[in-house]
């Protein structure tokens, strides 16, 4: 199995936004006009796409388009129009604590009767819906840790030490086949899928889509890198009580060893993530930049914010028996 | 951490009510004389006995509450 070539072909376009993006990477047609970005919604399938497709440059690229549109100017100031969105609308809609340690510490204690996605799949989640999360989550899955490791050359000293190591880890520590992407791809074969990079972004729905391209816009903004570590804190602090429902619900169903194997080894792995990330990530970088603490608390509660976007949507479609995806499987 | 000298002496964080943090790779001898090892560079490992991954924490230490809300 190699996920790693060729390039992904370019998925379809969800609109003129996208359809202009994907004209100018193929060298066939022009760009966006700025009066087309400004008109459509900033969490809508077309803008995200777009902004997803620009990402995409810099880490996998796509088939048939030259890697130097990598770095295109008129490009990035395209990009540039649709992060501003989309900040702007993050910024707006996502309601941030006081100080950083009221945000965390909502994630610090556990809901006896929550109801959220992994809930609702350790409950009542069939094969079809566990395909499904994988197909979504495989966005972000596939290069796990990747968006987060563009945070390193902005950190220094403890900060640094710490997300390196964490990152170390989330890399297999140096073993392939331990890699968290690789581990992914195991589970999505368990499940019958393809595990091929770039497989479902056809399928993918705006909101999961949201997820991934915040992690790519705070990864490679230095100026974001307080609201970059604060939301790896939030998807470590989360991660361990969730992908214990998430392994219950592969033995549940049956899915197979290695499916929730993934989600076993995130039980563990996590609960030292969490801990590292909280007392050495954040506590190196706010004795260096204290500062920033009030960019760590946005991190914090805008992942939150796009991440109960997603199990909304996710929910209502499944608990009336329809798919979240976009095409089906 | 992977590349610390051998000859250091091993790290140990108290993060209470957490886990105590260790510097990997650890071996733990369990009550009924079994082992079981880890090679992570550093082990969080339960101390309020009520992980289902016993030794090692899988954050059943955290406080439970009514609100409903998940991220």
């Amino acid at each position: 199995m190699d996920q790693h070539r060729p390039e992904p072909p370019l998925p379809s376009a969800r609109g003129r936004i996208s359809a202009a993006v994907e004209e100018h990477l193929l060298g066939t047609g022009p760009l966006p006009r700025d009066e087309d970005t400004t008109a459509v919604p900033a969490y809508g399938d077309d803008l995200q796409l777009a902004l997803y497709l620009c990402y995409e440059l810099h880490y996998r690229g796509f088939a048939d388009v030259p890697p130097d549109r990598e770095w295109d100017p008129d490009l990035l100031r395209v990009r540039a129009a649709l992060e501003h969105r989309f900040l702007a609308a993050l910024r707006e809609d996502t309601p941030v604590h006081d100080t950083l340690e009221g945000s965390l510490a909502e994630l610090l204690v556990e809901p006896v009767d929550g109801s959220g996605v992994t809930h609702y799949l350790r409950d009542e989640g069939e094969l079809w819906q566990l395909r499904e999360y994988a197909a979504q989550r495989s966005l972000y899955h596939l290069k796990e840790a990747d968006p987060h490791a563009w945070v390193l050359p902005r950190l220094s000293g403890r900060a640094k030490a710490a997300m390196a190591a964490v990152e170390f880890d989330e890399y297999g520590g140096g073993r392939p086949e331990r890699l968290h992407a690789r581990l992914f791809a195991d589970l999505m074969t368990d499940l019958g899928m393809d595990p091929t990079y770039g497989r479902y972004l056809d399928a993918a729905s705006a909101d999961a889509l949201a997820t991934v391209n915040l992690m790519s816009l705070l990864g490679l903004h230095r100026s974001l890198r307080g609201a970059l570590v604060g939301h790896f804190a939030a998807v470590e602090i989360t991660s361990s009580p969730g992908s214990r429902r998430l392994a219950d619900a592969m033995r549940r169903t049956g899915a197979g060893l290695a499916a929730a194997f993934f989600y076993d080894e995130h039980v563990e792995a996590d609960a030292v993530h969490e801990q590292v990330v909280r007392h050495d990530v954040i506590g190196g970088l706010l004795e260096a930049e204290p500062h920033l603490a009030g960019d760590v608390a946005f991190g914090v509660d805008v992942t939150g914010y796009l991440e109960d976007r997603l199990a909304a949507a996710l929910l209502t479609e499944w608990r009336t028996g329809r798919s979240s995806l976009r095409g089906g499987l | 951490m992977p590349n610390a000298p051998a000859d250091r002496p091993r790290r140990i964080t108290f993060h209470e009510p957490g886990p105590l943090l260790v510097d990997g790779p650890v071996e733990v001898e369990l009550e009924d004389g079994t082992t079981v090892t880890s090679d992570r560079f550093r082990v969080a490992l339960c101390t309020c006995r009520r992980s289902r991954r016993h030794p090692w924490c899988d954050t059943s230490h955290r406080k439970r509450t009514r609100r409903t809300r998940e991220k």
